[in-house]
C-alpha cells in the first residue's frame, strides 16, 4: 500500500527533537494553534482517499498569514516536512500526512474578505468552501464556475492546489481559468503576490505553476477568484443508448457540430442503475449508457441547440431522448449524477474512484478494455464520465474486509491509468496525483520530464520540505517502478493504437 | 478543407512541413556546451517586443506542420514553426478558431512566436488568453532534452503546468517544438455596435453590461466611441443587440484592433497598460485606446515612463513599453526582489547554461 513511505523510494529527512519543534512552533502560534496528541490529530490522518492513513508529527492551526509564515520559517530552519491541508476532501491522498510532518491546516482561514460585483471578483481566504463563494455571489447575480462534486465541503485553497474541475469545465474552464490573484508564503518565508488585479501580470506565469501544484510549491493564504454572470436559462436533455459506442459517437458529433454544452456527462449501465436506486431520478435503467447534456444561455438558443442535440443523439442511435420536464426534474437528473459516487455504496462496501482523461474518440475502446480488465481482476467497474472533456471516472467496487480485494483494486486502478496514458491521455484529469498516482507518473513522463518537475519544485522549495513523497516521484521510485514493468514483459496495451 | 475523418493524421498544410526536432536539439546541445547564447527566431515579426538580447540568431521556423487536428476533440497540435495564418485557415475551414485572437504582424508569424509572446486579442476578457488555451507543449530545455509537458486533453493535472509557463516567457525557458492548443467553435452570429460616449460614461455602461449574462465578445473605446461586439447563437446575439440599442458598425473594425493596425496602435512608441477594468487612471499625456473592456490600455506618445509606471501600479496593474524602447530603457515592469529571485531559479531549472534569449524579458534572466 502506498500510504507507507519508503525510505529507499521517497524523500527522507533527518529526525528532529520533537520537544524543541513544539517549543518553536508554540512561539509563533496562538495557544489553541498546535495539536500534539494522537487523539487530537486522528482526524487529520487521511483525506478523501480514506484507505491511505498515517498520523502527522504535529498539527498546526494558524489563523493569519503571519502565523503561516512563522510555521514555515521554523520548519525550514529545522528541516521538518510540511503538509498543507484544506478541507481534506481530496481523492488522491494529497493531504496524507508524511511521517513526522507538521500538518498545516488552513481550516481557520474561512472568511470571504470581499466581493466586488463591478470587477466580478471575490477575495477569499483559502479555507472558504467552494459553494459558499457562489452562494455569497448569488445576491449580485454572479457565480463561481468550477464545481467539483465535493463543492459543499471542499475549500477554495484545495481547489487551487488541485486545479479542481467539475461538471461545467467544458464551457467555463478549470480552476486555473477562474482565478486571478494569489497571496502565498514560500517555505523560505517569502510572502508573494502571484497574478494581480489586472488580467495578466509581468514575468513568468507563476499562477499556472501554483494552480495544481498540490502543496509542493508554497502555501496559499488568499485567493481572488473570477465570478461570472449567472445564465438566465438552463435545460438538460437525457439520452439513452443501447450501446456505449453510440453514446460516444453522439458526444463527438455534438462537439463537432459546434455546440459547447455547459455539462455533458455519461454514465454506464452499472453507474446509472446505482444512481437511479439511490435518487430515483427516472433514469432509463435498461440502457447501456446514458448521456446528460445541459445547455445554458438565452432561452431561445437553448431550445434551438437542444433540438439539434436531440437530432444528433437520435442519429447516433439513441433509444430514448427527453428533456427535463421542469426545473425540479432538471435538478433531479443532476442529483443522480452528482450522487453517483455515494450510490456505489448500494453495490459494494467500498469503491475506488479513478480519474483519467482520454481523447474523447477513444472512449469506446477504453470502456471495452476496462470491461476486460475488470473481468480479469474479478472486480466490477462502474463508469462515470465527464464526456465533454474526456475525463473518465471508473469506480472500482470492492470490499476492504475481503482479503486481497483492496490490493487488487489498487492494481486494477493503476492499470486503468496506464491505459489512459497509452491512448494519448493522462493519469489524472482533476483529482491530482497526490500519493495515489505517484507510480503512474513514471508511466506518463520520462526521466528528463520528472527531473524538470523536480527542478521547478526545487526553485520554490530547495530543501524539498513541502508535501514530500507526493505528485512528483523520485528517480529512484521511477527506476523501481520501471523495472517492475520490464519484469512483467511486453509493453502494456500492445493491442491498442498508440498516440 | 474540413475533414470528418476520425484520424486525419498527419495533415500537411504546406509542402515545406518538416520535423527538425533532432537537429534543433543538437544545436542547443552545442550552444550549451560552448555557453553560447541563442536568439530564438520564428517568423521574426515581433523582434520589436521585449528587451534586446544577445546571441546568435537561431531560426526555428523550419520546424513546421500541423501534426494532429480532429475538430471533434477541439484541439490542434502543430510544430512551433507553423505559420499562424495557416493554422487559422485550417480551423476556419472547420468552423473553429483560436479563442484568444492573437495579433498577427506578418504572414511569417509562427505558432511558437504567438505562444512565446502570449499576446491576446480583443476576445481575451471573454474567452481567455493564450495561456488559457494551451494544453501541452514539447520544449527543448537547455540540455537539449525534449520535454513533453501537459498533453492534448483539456483536463489534465499530472505534473506542474509547465506548458502554460511557456506562454509569455519570450523563449527564455526553452525552445518550443510543438504545441497543442484548445480551439473553439466559431460563433454562429456576430454583431458590432457603436456608442458615442466619453470614457467615464462608456466605462459605467460596460461595468453594468459585464454583470449580465450577455454574449459579449469584445469591447474597445477610442476617441469618444465605444465599440461592443456580440458573438454567439443567433437568438442571444439578436436579443442583446436589440437590448443594447447601439448604432450598427462594421465587424472588420476588430481586425484593426486585433492586429494593431488601427491608429494609435501602430505608433512608433507605444505603451501597454494592463489594469483592472474598473480602475481609474489619471490623465496620461498621449493618445489612448482602451481594449479588453478597459483592462488593456494602449498609450501612444512620450509620457514620462516613471509617471506611467507609478500611476498604473497604483491601480494594481503593470505597464509594458510595448514598442519603441530606447537603449537601456526598462520594458517590463520590474518584479519585487523575492519574485525575481524565483524567476532566476526557474530560468536556471530549465536553462542552466543561460543560453536562451538572455535578457529578453529581464536583465539577468
Amino acid at each position: 500500500m502506498l500510504d507507507t513511505f519508503d525510505p529507499d523510494l521517497d524523500p527522507t529527512f533527518a529526525s528532529i527533537d520533537r520537544a524543541a519543534l513544539i517549543g518553536r512552533l508554540k512561539a509563533v502560534l496562538p495557544a489553541d494553534g498546535l495539536l500534539t496528541t494522537p487523539e487530537a490529530m486522528r482526524v487529520y490522518e487521511s483525506d478523501g482517499l480514506a484507505a491511505y492513513r498515517g498520523l502527522p508529527g504535529l498539527v498546526a492551526l494558524p489563523r493569519t498569514p503571519e502565523e503561516v509564515r512563522g510555521v514555515l520559517l521554523v520548519c525550514n530552519a529545522l528541516g521538518v516536512p510540511v503538509v498543507a491541508r484544506g478541507a481534506g476532501t481530496g481523492l488522491s491522498g494529497g493531504a496524507l500526512p508524511f511521517p513526522g510532518c507538521v500538518l498545516l491546516s488552513l481550516s481557520r482561514f474561512n472568511r470571504i474578505l470581499s466581493i466586488d460585483p463591478a470587477a466580478r471578483t471575490a477575495r477569499v481566504q483559502p479555507g472558504v468552501r467552494n459553494l459558499a463563494i457562489s452562494e455569497a455571489a448569488a445576491a449580485h447575480g454572479l457565480f463561481y464556475a468550477p464545481d467539483p462534486s465535493s463543492q459543499i465541503a471542499c475549500s477554495i485553497g484545495g481547489n487551487v492546489a488541485e486545479n479542481a474541475g467539475g461538471v461545467h469545465c467544458l464551457k467555463y474552464g478549470l480552476t486555473v481559468h477562474n482565478i486571478q490573484k494569489l497571496e502565498m508564503v514560500t517555505i523560505e518565508g517569502e510572502t508573494l503576490t502571484i497574478g494581480g488585479d489586472a488580467l495578466d501580470a509581468p514575468g513568468f506565469d507563476l499562477m499556472a505553476l501554483m494552480t495544481g501544484s498540490e502543496g509542493l510549491l508554497g502555501v496559499i493564504t488568499e485567493v481572488t477568484v473570477k465570478l461570472l454572470p449567472t445564465p438566465v436559462h438552463a435545460q438538460v436533455l437525457l439520452a439513452a443508448f443501447a450501446d456505449v459506442r453510440h453514446g460516444g459517437e453522439a458526444v463527438a458529433a455534438i462537439i463537432a457540430a459546434g455546440i459547447i454544452p455547459a455539462g455533458l456527462e455519461m454514465m454506464d449501465k452499472l453507474a446509472l442503475n446505482a444512481a437511479e436506486a439511490h435518487v430515483h431520478a427516472g433514469y432509463p435503467t435498461d440502457a447501456a449508457a446514458m448521456l446528460l447534456c445541459e445547455l445554458d444561455g438565452a432561452e431561445a438558443d437553448v431550445a434551438q441547440e437542444l433540438s439539434r442535440v436531440a437530432e444528433i443523439c437520435e442519429a447516433a442511435g439513441a433509444t430514448q431522448v427527453r428533456l427535463a420536464r421542469d426545473e425540479a426534474e432538471r435538478a433531479l437528473f443532476w442529483a443522480g449524477r452528482k450522487g453517483a459516487f455515494p450510490a456505489m455504496g448500494r453495490l459494494a462496501p467500498d469503491y475506488y474512484c479513478i480519474d483519467g482523461t482520454i481523447p474523447r474518440r477513444r472512449l469506446p475502446d477504453v470502456l471495452e478494455e476496462i470491461e476486460r480488465m475488470s473481468a480479469a481482476h474479478g472486480l466490477p467497474v462502474a463508469n462515470v464520465f465527464h464526456a465533454g472533456d474526456g475525463n473518465l471516472h471508473p469506480l472500482i467496487l470492492y470490499d476492504a474486509n475481503a482479503p486481497g480485494q483492496m490490493e487488487r483494486a489498487e492494481t486494477l486502478g493503476g492499470a486503468i491509468l496506464e491505459l489512459c496514458v497509452a491512448v494519448g491521455g493522462t493519469i489524472t484529469g482533476e483529482h491530482g496525483v497526490g500519493r495515489e498516482k505517484i507510480n503512474q507518473m513514471c508511466a506518463q513522463f520520462s526521466t528528463a520530464e520528472v527531473e524538470a518537475f523536480a527542478a521547478i519544485k526545487a526553485a520554490f522549495d530547495p530543501k524539498g520540505l513541502l508535501n514530500p513523497g507526493k505528485a512528483i516521484p523520485t528517480l529512484a521510485r521511477c527506476a523501481e517502478f520501471g523495472a517492475m514493468h520490464v519484469h512483467h514483459g511486453a509493453v502494456p496495451f500492445a493491442h491498442l493504437d498508440r498516440l | 478543407m474540413c475533414t470528418t475523418e476520425r484520424f486525419p493524421l498527419p495533415i500537411s498544410t504546406a509542402s515545406r512541413d518538416a520535423d527538425l526536432g533532432e537537429a534543433l536539439a543538437e544545436r542547443v546541445k552545442l550552444a550549451s556546451a560552448r555557453g553560447e547564447p541563442l536568439r530564438i527566431v520564428g517568423g521574426d515579426t515581433k523582434a520589436f517586443y521585449g528587451r534586446a538580447t544577445r546571441g546568435e540568431s537561431f531560426d526555428v521556423s523550419g520546424h513546421r506542420g500541423v501534426t494532429a487536428y480532429d475538430p471533434s476533440e477541439l484541439v490542434i497540435t502543430a510544430r512551433a514553426g507553423t505559420p499562424i495564418v495557416e493554422i487559422e485557415a485550417l480551423l476556419a475551414g472547420c468552423d473553429q478558431m483560436l479563442a484568444f485572437e492573437p495579433p498577427i504582424f506578418g504572414p511569417a508569424s509562427t505558432l511558437g512566436g504567438v505562444v512565446a509572446a502570449a499576446l491576446s486579442g480583443p476576445r481575451r476578457p471573454f474567452a481567455g488568453a493564450v495561456r488559457d488555451a494551451i494544453l501541452g507543449v514539447t520544449v527543448l530545455n537547455g540540455k537539449g532534452e525534449a520535454l513533453r509537458l501537459g498533453g492534448t486533453v483539456f483536463k489534465n493535472v499530472a505534473g506542474f503546468d509547465g506548458f502554460r509557463l511557456m506562454a509569455g516567457a519570450l523563449g527564455c525557458l526553452g525552445v518550443l517544438l510543438d504545441i497543442s492548443v484548445r480551439v473553439v467553435p466559431r460563433p454562429r452570429a456576430e454583431r458590432t455596435l457603436r456608442f458615442e460616449a466619453a470614457w467615464p460614461a462608456a466605462k459605467a455602461r460596460l461595468t453594468g453590461l459585464m454583470r449580465r449574462p450577455l454574449p459579449l465578445s469584445a469591447a474597445f473605446h477610442y476617441k469618444g466611441t465605444l465599440y461592443i461586439r456580440l458573438s454567439g447563437p443567433e437568438a442571444a446575439v439578436e436579443a442583446a443587440a436589440r437590448d443594447l440599442a447601439g448604432e450598427p458598425a462594421p465587424g472588420d473594425i476588430w481586425d484593426g484592433v486585433r492586429h494593431m493596425t488601427l491608429a494609435p496602435l501602430a505608433s512608433a512608441r507605444l505603451w501597454r497598460l494592463s489594469v483592472p477594468r474598473t480602475a481609474d487612471i489619471a490623465d496620461l499625456d498621449g493618445e489612448v485606446l482602451r481594449d479588453w473592456a478597459g483592462a488593456q490600455v494602449w498609450l501612444a506618445g512620450e509620457e514620462n515612463a516613471d509617471r506611467i509606471r507609478q500611476l498604473v501600479q497604483a491601480t494594481g496593474g503593470h505597464a509594458t513599453l510595448f514598442r519603441g524602447a530606447r537603449d537601456g530603457e526598462t520594458v517590463f515592469t520590474p518584479l519585487p526582489r523575492p519574485l525575481f529571485e524565483l524567476h532566476r531559479r526557474l530560468k536556471a531549472a530549465f536553462d542552466p547554461a543561460g543560453i536562451f534569449n538572455p535578457g529578453r524579458l529581464y536583465e539577468g534572466l
